[in-house]
């Protein structure tokens, strides 16, 4: 359920980030995201949560991707870095260490925007009769 | 057809609600005022906790609540009957408080109240393991409820909120004599996903457990309330 208001959170970046570009509109083609595991976030539901959101709006027909960010840890005791399982405990598999320090796995990051700009084809001239904008 | 472009951002997927709770904290700092998000499953005792809390409390810090629920007054009520004001916020649809909820209500009370009069102000998050470990409001502790009767697997269930916890209360601790659970694996299990936590166990109904709880508060209240940035502020 609240994957609808972290799209809400999206949205208002998303809205942030086209006022640099004002007046000109961007078209946006796909959102990149990065979500750790060891969040809350279900990244299925967020994808459809987002295409709910934008239709009808300026990002309708974007895509979002989401990339996974695996949990990785670091036992303090060896400086290894393992993968915490809820089965294990979340402990270090070498010294079984609770999870001290986490590498990774807490993304909730924005990483980047694909998009581009409507341009109206010109015309076609003599001399570049098969220009493709 | 336009010219492929790409922008790279980097930004927090939650940063609306980040920036909204840094103003909310930016206040907090400026009253001198310790806020706590207290949160847990529904039915952990969080009431119950402010309950006996605010009632031994109030004649050393001043207080106020804000009162997260989703649809009813009830909790709000029973907190009001303690004496201490209480903002009742409800969220409607939405299973926790975010900080901008969280900025209405500072509004509602500011109504009643000058903030910069008081100590310490709780937050009672709606009652939820998951969602409200992700919304920061600007608060300067989290604490998480456990009852004893929710089973010892939870902390490994539920990882994200006791890790994000600065502190861990493992609650309705009169209840062990009749119940299966080994409330040491509980423990176990809070530390594996938060070593450094601090973890207390009570019981609201006997009271057992509050002065250690209660010391830490004064601690984290000294903490905040000593701190350059706000003797300047």
């Amino acid at each position: 359920m609240h994957e609808v208001d972290m799209t809400r959170c999206l949205l208002l970046s998303m809205h942030e980030w086209k006022q640099q570009h004002a007046p000109r509109v961007p078209k946006v083609d796909r959102v990149h995201l990065e979500v750790g595991s060891f969040t809350c976030v279900e990244p299925d539901q967020l994808v459809v949560t987002w295409s709910d959101a934008v239709k009808g709006t300026w990002l309708d027909g974007s895509e979002l991707v989401i990339e996974s960010v695996p949990l990785v840890g670091r036992c303090i005791r060896c400086q290894a870095t393992y993968s915490p399982d809820a089965a294990d405990g979340f402990r270090s598999p070498c010294c079984q260490h609770p999870m001290e320090e986490i590498v990774s796995g807490r993304e909730l990051r924005i990483r980047s925007v694909a998009y581009g700009f409507e341009t109206a084809s010109p015309p076609p001239t003599a001399s570049c009769p098969t220009v493709a904008c | 057809m336009h010219m492929p472009l790409e922008d790279s951002l980097g930004l927090n997927l939650l940063a609306a609600n980040q920036h909204r709770a840094d103003h909310n904290r930016a206040h907090f700092d400026a009253w001198n005022v310790l806020c706590l998000n207290v949160m847990s499953s529904p039915g952990a005792g969080k009431t119950s906790l402010l309950e006996r809390s605010l009632a031994a409390l109030s004649s050393r810090w001043a207080m106020a609540v804000l009162e997260g629920d989703m649809t009813t007054l009830l909790d709000a009520e029973r907190l009001e009957a303690v004496g201490i004001p209480v903002v009742p916020i409800t969220t409607g649809r939405a299973c926790h408080l975010d900080a901008a909820m969280v900025g209405g209500g500072l509004k509602l009370l500011q109504q009643r109240l000058d903030p910069a009069e008081l100590d310490l102000l709780w937050v009672e998050n709606v009652g939820n393991l998951v969602c409200p470990a992700e919304f920061a409001i600007g608060e300067h502790r989290k604490v998480a409820l456990l009852s004893v009767t929710e089973g010892d697997d939870k902390p490994l269930k539920y990882p994200v909120m006791f890790r994000e916890a600065d502190c861990v209360l493992i609650t309705k601790v009169d209840l062990l004599p009749h119940l299966p659970v080994d409330v040491e694996r509980i423990e176990t299990h809070i530390r594996q996903v938060n070593p450094h936590t601090a973890v207390f166990r009570l019981s609201a109904t006997s009271g057992v457990g509050f002065d250690a709880w209660h010391d830490w508060l004064a601690a984290q209240l000294t903490s905040v309330q000593t701190t350059p940035a706000l003797i300047h502020a």
